[in-house]
Parts: structure tokens; C-alpha cells; sequence
């Protein structure tokens, strides 16, 4: 069966009018996973014992139209922790890490009756844009087997592109699905902050982190979002609002929006292809009966500096508690207290995170606070603000997602500035906590895919659903899938 | 901004991290670039701008103070590699006056 064709809903139908079971299903993406992976290297862990356990369990359930997720295999990116399953974060640090409860969008996707094929490879800790920082394995573009498939979600997104799975789980705390989704050519939404519990994500930056789904396509997205979805008592930060059925209704009718188009979104930086692209689907866009205009978004260029402030500061914060006392990688022979925290988290950490945490210790420490951590917080109420004024009057934003398509392994990973500078057009949207999605738009002349970005106001997903699905219609790029 | 090794290494001396000699040279050069670009903020006006802490603004999240089972410890110690004793987790010792079991 090849997954490039179906969709969670065609594999529901194919589950309940007995075509396949949710074990032969299962069992079908193993497969799969197997011819590929190699190749690719999306995954870390795989779970194949218990996934054929819970796909018996979804056989066995039977198959409701009310529930499309029941029996059907999927990933979860390696931050968010799995009871029983070994959960790392790509890092030294929690190699053998096994964790004994559920994330709450684990203990979700399991109620819906989701199968659990694996773990998925990343940067360590999420701190990356290229997957290249992961202790254990390098992630591969499947369009391109010498490009980076993106980061830090980069797992996630390669094993949907490559067709092993139709969906997974990533994180975005600067861009982390977006990105991804981009250099793949699928869908990947970053929630409105506060939208999906965070409960069980290992932070990376807390006031940033936010869970969200990749797909193939923007149907099967607003069903995982729909799943993941809403209030948890154990996380304080999560939204107590009424979770809208985002997959219905999408009509592909969005005659009378309004969309901002930046005028920041096409300066030197942005490849000319992508500028191209984003242009043809204002037209389009246009052409379906939506009102395009110009406008400023003149915080934009303020966006990489307040960003890593900001993230890296909460990091230092969050990755304290990697001590080698109560969980994680432990040095051997130490004599102090002192000496088992320093080795531990220097023989633990890579140098990327090594480098974050020293950046965010800087930022917090006595005599820099003022000038560069809560600088930083005022211009991320600058940014806030900015994105609140093009909402009084749009609908959504459209624009690129990255600079550049998928670029060479080796590239960026050495040299720290650039790899950050390249996440220009992805990390306001995490600073103002808004929804934004990635969605097909396009490929290169190398024919690498081009992800457009859809920004929207708090909480209005339904509404950028809309539009991603009105554009997917409009276009076939979902369709094109690369060879392996 | 340009930072010098020494505030490097003091600044590594509080993440709890242990840098090589070679290694505090690449940071330095490193952290000279980032705090570079951070500069960027210094150019723009925020006289009177409150600050953004936080994704979702909340206030005051309380639960009733009704006492909740925790979670087993036995299962807590799972993931612990140190030596356990009586239901702690056995670290080196915090003071040492060089006295054996000090």
C-alpha cells in the first residue's frame, strides 16, 4: 500500500470497511520504515512489540466515524516523553532514559486509539535548524539525501515526507515545524501558545514551546490538531477554550479575507524562487476572491536577536535540572557535589546546547539582565504589538517560511550566526505566541519543495485552516512526493 | 559586544560547565558574534514598554487544596543511577573537612 495516495480519513475508511487492519497497517508502515530508514534516518526509537499490541486493541475497538485517529500508526518527536519508551531529546544526556508516565498529547493520541510506531530524531534539547545536532544519528531531506531535512523536528518531518508514516508529532519553540515542513514540502502548524498542553514536553524554552502536528495534508492536520488539543489541569499555561472541530467545514471558500502580505517578507535574504512563490499565491489567493494587501511589519529584523535572548535564557533556566543526581547521564569518580554537576552536564551536553546555555547565563547574569534579557522582553511586546495591529485589520498573514530551500548537510552547523539568521521569517510568530502554518508552495528549480507561511490571530487555527486548505485545492504540490 | 575568556569562564563557572582551554576560545569568539547581534536591540526605543514574559498571559492559577496522591517513589528512582539508601539518592558529600565519611 503505498501511503502516498491515502489520508488519515482514506486509511480510517479502509480500516472500517474491513480493506486492512490497523495490524496489517502497522505492520505495512514497519515495513516501510524498514526499505527507508536507512536511507533517511528519521528514527530513533522504534516501538514495534506495543505497536502491534495497541493496534490489536484499535482492531478490536471497531471503527467510528467519530474517532478517524483509532488504529492508525504515527511518531512522536523525541522531546515528548513516552511511558515505557525510551525518550532522549537527541541528547547524551538521556540516553537511557525511560520514562514512567505519558505527555499529555501521548495519553491523547492513545485515547483516540493512535498507534505509537517510534521516536523521532531531532536536535538535542530542540536547539537547532538542521537536525545535525542530535547526538545519535544524522536525518536526511528525503527529496535530496545530501540536504538537511530542517530541525529541530526534523525527524518528524522527514518520516511523513518519506511516506513512512502519515503523521507525527514536533515541537516549535523558533520554528521547529515549520521549517521542517517546509524543506519537505508538507503541512505543519505551530498552535496558537497555551492551544496544546505542554505537559510532558521536555522545555526547551517554556514561554515559547509550543506541540503541533505534521501531515500531508491540511485535512489530516486539523484532525491530529483537533486531538491534541485543549485545556490540562497539569498544565496551568494551557488554554481553557472550547477546542473547534478545525477538520470541519473546510469549504476551500474564503471569498472577502482580508491577507496581509509584509512587505519585510521580500528583502535580500529571501531567495528569489521563494519571493516568487509566495507572489503566485497572493495571486491565487486573490483569484479565489480574498482582498491581498500590503503592509509593514517593521519589528521583523528585531525578531533573531529578542529570540535567542529569550530562548536561550529560558533554557539555561529549564536545562539546570540536568544534575546527574535524579534521572539522565551521571559522570563516574567524581569527589564533590560540585565536580558531579560541572562533569556531568559538560560530558552531557553538546556544544550546541553548551553554546545556548552560555548564552542565556550571560544574558540573566548580574550587570546584563537590563541590557540584554529584559531588552529583549520589550521589544517581544513591540513584536506582540505589531502582529495585534495587522489583526485588527486581516484575517491572516501570508508569507515565506524560510529564506532558502533545504541547503547542503555540514553547512550551517559549524558556524552558529548563520544558522540562526536563518530563521528570520519563523521565530516573531513564537515571540507574539500567534498560530501559524506551513503548507506546500511550490519547488525549487533544484526541485526542492518551498513552504508558504499562513500567520493568524490568537487562537483562530479554524480560520487558517481554512485558507491552507482553500490554497491546497488549489494546487497540487501535495500530491508530489519525492523517490526513494 | 566583545566579552574577554575571563568572563567567559566565569560565566561557564555559573551554567555549571567545564570548558576546555581551546574551547573558551571558540566561545569567546562565539559569544562576541551573538552579543553582536543581540546589539541590534540596544538601537531600538522601548523607553516605557512593558516587558513580555510569557506566551499566554495568566494570573493567580490556583487549584483547590485538596491532597492528591504523589506519584510512587519506587517508580520516581526508576531512572536514578546513584546508590539509594532508605528512599534517598546517595550524592558525594556536599562538605568535606578530608575527614573520611565527612
Amino acid at each position: 500500500m503505498s501511503k502516498y495516495n491515502e489520508t488519515l480519513k482514506s486509511l480510517h475508511e479502509g480500516l472500517a470497511n474491513k480493506e486492512f487492519s490497523s495490524v496489517e497497517l502497522t505492520k505495512e508502515a514497519f515495513k516501510r520504515i524498514d526499505q527507508t530508514d536507512s536511507k533517511v534516518g528519521a528514527f530513533l526509537a522504534l516501538n514495534e512489540a506495543e505497536a502491534i499490541k495497541q493496534a490489536e486493541a484499535a482492531d478490536a475497538r471497531g471503527y467510528q466515524d467519530s474517532n478517524v485517529l483509532n488504529g492508525i500508526p504515527l511518531g512522536i518527536k523525541d522531546n515528548i516523553i513516552t511511558d515505557g519508551l525510551t525518550t532522549t531529546a537527541a541528547s547524551r544526556m538521556l540516553e537511557d532514559f525511560v520514562p514512567i508516565y505519558d505527555a499529555t498529547v501521548v495519553s491523547k493520541l492513545k485515547e483516540a486509539g493512535a498507534v505509537n510506531v517510534g521516536k523521532l530524531n531531532m536536535d538535542e534539547f530542540a536547539m537547532g535548524g538542521t537536525t545535525e545536532t542530535s547526538y545519535f544519528k544524522e536525518t536526511k531531506n528525503p527529496w535530496d539525501l545530501n540536504k538537511v531535512p530542517g530541525g529541530s523536528s526534523g525527524g518528524s518531518a522527514a518520516a511523513v515526507a518519506s511516506g513512512q508514516i502519515l503523521a507525527s508529532l514536533g515541537t516549535d519553540t523558533g520554528g521547529s515545524i515549520r521549517q521542517p515542513a517546509a524543506f519537505n514540502g508538507i503541512v505543519g502548524m505551530k498552535p496558537t501558545y497555551g492551544r496544546v498542553s505542554r505537559y510532558g514536553l521536555i522545555a526547551f524554552a517554556s514561554s515559547l514551546d509550543q506541540i503541533g502536528p505534521f501531515t500531508r495534508t491540511v485535512t489530516d492536520n486539523a484532525l491530529m490538531l483537533e486531538a491534541i488539543s485543549g485545556h490540562d489541569k497539569r498544565d496551568s499555561t494551557s488554554a481553557k477554550l472550547e477546542v473547534p472541530q478545525f477538520s470541519a467545514n473546510l469549504t476551500g471558500q474564503i471569498a472577502g479575507m482580508k491577507v496581509a502580505l509584509p512587505k519585510e517578507y521580500f528583502q535580500a535574504g529571501v531567495s528569489q524562487e521563494i519571493q516568487t512563490a509566495v507572489r503566485k499565491a497572493a495571486q491565487q489567493f486573490e483569484e479565489m476572491g480574498a482582498i491581498v494587501e500590503e503592509v509593514n511589519l517593521p519589528t521583523l529584523s528585531y525578531g533573531i536577536p529578542a529570540y535567542y535572548i529569550i530562548a536561550s535564557s529560558e533554557a539555561s533556566s529549564n536545562l539546570q535540572r540536568f544534575d546527574g543526581i535524579r534521572y539522565g547521564y551521571r559522570a563516574e569518580g567524581v569527589n564533590s557535589l560540585d565536580e558531579l554537576y560541572i562533569r556531568t552536564r559538560s560530558e552531557g551536553f553538546g556544544m550546541e546546547v553548551k553554546r545556548r546555555i552560555m548564552l542565556g547565563t550571560f544574558s540573566l547574569s548580574s550587570g546584563f539582565y537590563d541590557a540584554y534579557f529584559k531588552k529583549a522582553s520589550q521589544v517581544r511586546t513591540l513584536i506582540k504589538r505589531d502582529f495585534e495591529r495587522i489583526f485588527n485589520d486581516y484575517d491572516f498573514i501570508l508569507g515565506p517560511t524560510t529564506t532558502t530551500t533545504a541547503y547542503n548537510l555540514g553547512t550551517k552547523v559549524e558556524d552558529p550566526i548563520q544558522m540562526y539568521v536563518s530563521d528570520l521569517l519563523t521565530v516573531t510568530i513564537n515571540l507574539a505566541g500567534v498560530p501559524a502554518i506551513t503548507v506546500p508552495g511550490g519547488f525549487s528549480s533544484e526541485g526542492l519543495p518551498i513552504g508558504i507561511q499562513l500567520i493568524g490571530n490568537y487562537f483562530e487555527e479554524a480560520k487558517l485552516y481554512q485558507a491552507a486548505f482553500a490554497f491546497e485545492q488549489a494546487n497540487d504540490y501535495h500530491t508530489k512526493h519525492p523517490n526513494l | 559586544m566583545a566579552v574577554s575568556e575571563e568572563e567567559v569562564r566565569h560565566v561557564a563557572k555559573l551554567a555549571k560547565l567545564e570548558l576546555e582551554a581551546d574551547e573558551i576560545t571558540t566561545f569567546t569568539k562565539r559569544m562576541g558574534e551573538l552579543l553582536d547581534l543581540a546589539d541590534q536591540l540596544s538601537t531600538v526605543d522601548t523607553i516605557g514598554i512593558p516587558v513580555t514574559t510569557h506566551g499566554y498571559p495568566l494570573k493567580n492559577v490556583m487549584r483547590p487544596d485538596v491532597p492528591e496522591p504523589g506519584t510512587d517513589r519506587e517508580l520516581l528512582f526508576k531512572n536514578v543511577k546513584a546508590e539509594i539508601k532508605d528512599g534517598m539518592i546517595r550524592v558525594p558529600a556536599i562538605l568535606d573537612n578530608e575527614v573520611e565519611g565527612a
